[in-house]
């Protein structure tokens, strides 16, 4: 193993300390002379044409600058998977028809905030109310309403992987289990409301300013929907108050500012509010999920069947990709000689569901999991030795898919059943308390083009000075996950400089290398951090030479830049501090400063990703059999995130997942009437509190991936999803509940003991 | 019709005419450019807006402007005594990885600015609980509470010194 100075070292966050100041800038704190205030008008319906729209009686308020619908704008629809120009189906303001409660129809903007406010009340809109269908199965009834006119079956995104011959699989088995899971939509629940702010430049280019996870995107289809080219258009992101892929788009409020602020000459800046956050807010999908799974008596898999359907809401936003992730998730974990899986993307009458945290992953492998907890029990076998004997490892092949470079996924299952004393607890737990088993695995960032990008995934420039310094330009986006921190220490150590000698600039479209597909997928650290390593070694081929030339060095001279000098390898007395060498180099180039751009594009890495992450997670549970509430008293993670960066970082960002899946498991959920978000705020939301959060242990599982930087890949993304069906196995382990339709409740818990009771059937 | 208001952020005086709905938060971030203090929630569930009015925290976008007529309010941008040395709560968020996205953050070094001037040595059970008003959906809290603790111990020997010196 490589040693490191920098890598794996707990240095302090870039931005922390001006974020401790309350200095740091996000979008809602900046201000510009002029600047309008602007609001959204949202649909009351869920479903209806819209037949009239009067906004004179709004623009004739004093104050309002500007009112506009559908009409004012080319009305060009847009969304993210670009390479398929069908599935892209929405419009920044509606046109001749609404598809949810929330569904952008109408934006003003004036003076100050509270005229704003009043010309959305004066703006007139006349429906036509449409009948509506807000869950997947009366949607792809035949007859249902149709929501969009190029889809009439309502399934927007058809998936299938096939490898294997499923039938004869099961027809071999010992113990066939089939069972049907519902999964419900979250909140990604960042802090930072989504604001955005445009300005148009003096020669008619508009700057956007937004809290975002895709500054490049956004560049593209702000571009696109406005007629304009994408060199017209600068997106910058300031800092970002959370992302968890609920800011992967482009959204309403951003098209509507740029519009606006080209129609009136002044900047115009849109923040949103809590309550149309989580009332028209992404979200994550609800999904149906049918599984068949077959093993051998021994505990060997032999076949799955997977049918997922997806409730998209009303726009695909993120959907098709997370119909295909959910599928290959579906493959994950366990050896499946025989796998068939089949998703189908559905469009309801409801806020769009999108990308968040896991994508696709948390709901699969809830299935996923659970079946194996039910069939380990059907069988006989301890749930961590089945999940061991069938476990995935290095080398392994999916078929059509992709090849497992580095896994730790036996390590991390023996690690957390010992730091959990698993075999112990599982047999001599006191009645009501209960200890239960989820896995995960991950990708670290995606293959598959949907965006349809002309450049490399990432990029990045380095730029070295006399002085000792460095520049680092980077389109990715750090949204809090502490990316800027983590290229930063990659460049460091790669030109053995310290982290102070390296500044960074970072998400400006305009000024940044193109390009960055954005903070998603859990791809930056390995495809951002990647091109960075690519751009620091053709800075030191230019410096080398300098080192070489001084010294009269044999050409077989090995050359490294460590603790700040350019040196020969196995002479360190052969050198010079990073910044002479600098100079010779520029000196030598008459002038021109020492400059390279470096790039990644994952190349023949199948279809899903370049690398996995593996992890697994035990929790122990106390189940109140009065009230049905549960308390999570301990969980213990084990993971293979290959070599750790920022060891600080990444247990920050475990136990962030822990927070978000024991949410996820217990108490957070979207209450819908028909299509209308009921809970809009964080008292009605139930997001777990720092009372809330259990005692927690964590190892690293040392493993090193070969195609990441320094052998890093994907952390904190994928334990969004072991967390829930650790706690559900464990609420079983406890009391006897199986969940099958996530969150677990205690109305649930209360009604099936009083069920249990009835039948006699009780569990000590 | 406005009313003018005097009060203090961080010792520093202002004059201010508002009009009667304005809230503190408004206020702060609007018209004296004090955006340290965030909006998270605007309906005081979140604590991404507190601050600190005399000596209890307030949820800034519950609080009205003029109910602090007379009164002195501390923000985020009054802990650090001078751009080159942070706060000992704010070593601490740095040093212990305390701050992801950094939305809350301005809020929970309020909250534990506060609890610390009541009990300089809480135990984690107290500062969980002087945590509950704020969410945070990046850390899991636990380097959060990690942060008081250390933030407490670096104010405690502190003290200890200036009492020596």
């Amino acid at each position: 193993m490589k040693r490191f100075s920098i890598i794996g070292k707990d240095v302090p966050r870039t931005d922390a300390a001006t974020k401790a100041r309350g200095s740091a800038i996000y979008t809602d704190d900046m201000k510009l002379p002029g600047m309008l205030h602007g609001r959204l008008l949202r649909s009351p319906f869920a479903h209806a044409l819209i037949k009239h729209i009067d906004t004179s009686k709004a623009a004739s308020l004093p104050g309002v600058k500007c009112v506009i619908t559908a009409e004012d704008t080319p009305k060009i629809k847009y969304g993210n998977w670009r390479l398929f120009p069908e599935t892209q189906d929405e419009y920044a303001l509606a046109v001749e028809k609404v598809r949810f409660i929330g569904d952008e129809v109408a934006a003003v903007c004036a003076i100050d905030k509270d005229t704003a406010e009043e010309a959305l009340d004066l703006i007139e809109v006349e429906y036509e109310d449409l009948p509506a269908v807000f869950d997947v199965a009366s949607s792809m009834q035949p007859g249902a309403p149709v929501i969009h006119d190029y889809c009439p079956t309502n399934i927007s995104v058809n998936r299938k992987i096939k490898y294997g011959d499923v039938e004869k699989g099961f027809a071999d088995s010992d113990y066939v289990r089939e069972d049907v899971f519902t999964v419900h939509g979250v909140s990604h629940a960042y802090l930072e409301p989504c604001s955005a702010l445009a300005q148009v430049d003096l020669d008619g280019r508009i700057t956007l300013w937004t809290s975002t996870q895709v500054p490049y995107i956004v560049q593209c289809l702000l571009a696109s929907t406005l007629g304009m080219r994408e060199n017209d258009i600068r997106v910058i992101k300031p800092y970002v108050g959370g992302g968890f892929g609920g800011k992967m788009e482009l959204r309403a409020w951003e098209f509507c500012a740029a519009l606006m602020a080209k129609m009136t000459g002044r900047p115009v800046k849109f923040t949103l509010s809590r309550e149309e956050e989580f009332l028209a807010g992404r979200r994550r999908h609800p999904m149906t999920i049918h599984s068949k799974v077959g093993f051998r008596k021994d505990g060997t898999l032999t076949a799955k069947d997977l049918k997922i359907r997806l409730d998209g809401g009303a726009y695909n936003a993120m959907g098709p990709t997370a119909t295909f992730l959910c599928g290959n998730f579906g493959a994950m974990l366990y050896r499946y000689p025989n796998y068939r899986f089949h998703g189908e993307h559905v469009y309801t009458n409801k806020p769009p569901a999108s990308a968040m945290r896991g994508f696709g992953a948390p709901q699969s492998l809830y299935a996923t999991e659970i079946q194996m907890n039910i069939a380990a029990e059907a069988l006989g076998i301890d749930p961590v030795d089945l999940r061991i004997k069938n476990a995935q490892v290095s080398g392994d092949e999916i078929p059509d898919v992709a090849v497992i470079s580095s896994c730790g996924f036996v390590e991390s299952i023996k690690a957390v059943a010992e730091m959990s004393e698993w075999k112990e607890k599982r047999k001599n737990l006191k009645p009501g308390h209960g200890i239960g088993i989820g896995c995960y695995s991950f990708i670290s960032g995606g293959v598959f083009n949907w965006f349809n990008t002309q450049y490399p995934f990432s990029a990045a420039e380095v730029r070295v000075f006399s002085d000792g310094t460095a520049h680092l330009l980077s389109m990715a986006s750090d949204i809090g996950q502490g990316s800027d921190t983590v290229l930063k220490q990659i460049l460091a150590e790669e030109l053995g400089l310290r982290m102070e000698d390296i500044r960074i600039t970072v998400a400006d479209t305009s000024m940044t290398p193109q390009a960055d597909l954005g903070a998603w997928g859990s791809r930056v650290t390995l495809m951002a951090g990647n091109a960075v390593i690519d751009a620091a070694r053709k800075i030191k081929e230019q410096i080398f030479g300098s080192v070489s030339a001084r010294f009269n060095l044999n050409v077989i001279h090995e050359l490294e830049c460590k603790d700040g000098r350019v040196q020969s390898k196995v002479k360190s007395d052969y050198g010079l501090s990073f910044g002479e060498a600098v100079a010779m180099a520029q000196k030598a180039n008459r002038g021109e400063p020492i400059v390279a751009r470096g790039s990644y594009t994952p190349r023949d890495k199948g279809l899903v990703t370049p690398a996995f992450g593996f992890g697994a997670q035990v929790a122990e549970v106390e189940v109140d059999r009065e009230t049905g509430l549960v308390e999570v008293k301990h969980m213990w993670t084990a993971h293979d995130c290959g070599t750790v960066i920022n060891p600080r970082s990444v247990e920050g960002q475990l136990a962030g997942s822990i927070q978000m899946g024991l949410g996820y498991a217990l108490s957070e959920q979207f209450v819908m009437d028909g299509g209308k978000t009921l809970n809009t705020n964080f008292a009605d939301y139930k997001m777990p509190m720092a009372t809330d959060m259990p005692p927690s242990d964590v190892v690293h599982i040392d493993t090193y991936e070969p195609e990441g930087p320094m052998g890093a890949k994907e952390a904190g993304e994928g334990l969004a999803s072991p967390t829930a069906p650790a706690i559900s196995d464990a609420v079983y382990h406890a009391v006897g509940y199986r969940c099958m339709d996530l969150p677990i409740t205690p109305e649930k818990i209360l009604e099936d003991l009083e069920k249990m009771s009835e039948t006699g059937d009780k569990q000590a | 019709m406005k009313h003018q208001i005097r009060f203090t952020v961080n010792g520093d005086e202002y004059v201010v005419a508002v009009d009667p709905r304005r809230t503190l938060n408004e206020v702060l971030r609007d018209d004296l450019n004090l955006t340290g203090t965030k909006l998270g929630c605007g309906t005081g569930d979140c604590g991404a807006c507190t601050v600190i009015v005399e000596d209890r925290t307030v949820s800034s976008c519950l609080t009205l402007a003029v109910s602090v007529n007379g009164k002195a309010v501390r923000t985020v941008e009054g802990l650090a005594p001078s751009g080159e040395e942070l706060h000992p709560i704010q070593e601490a968020f740095v040093k212990t990885g305390a701050i992801q996205c950094g939305f809350c953050t301005s809020g929970m070094e309020m909250a534990a600015a506060h609890l610390l001037s009541r009990n300089p040595s809480p135990g984690e059970e107290e500062i969980r609980a002087g945590l509950s008003g704020h969410l945070c959906r990046c850390t899991g809290y636990n380097q959060i509470v990690e942060a008081v603790s250390v933030a407490a111990e670096a104010m405690r020997n502190s003290k200890t010194e200036e009492v020596k010196g």
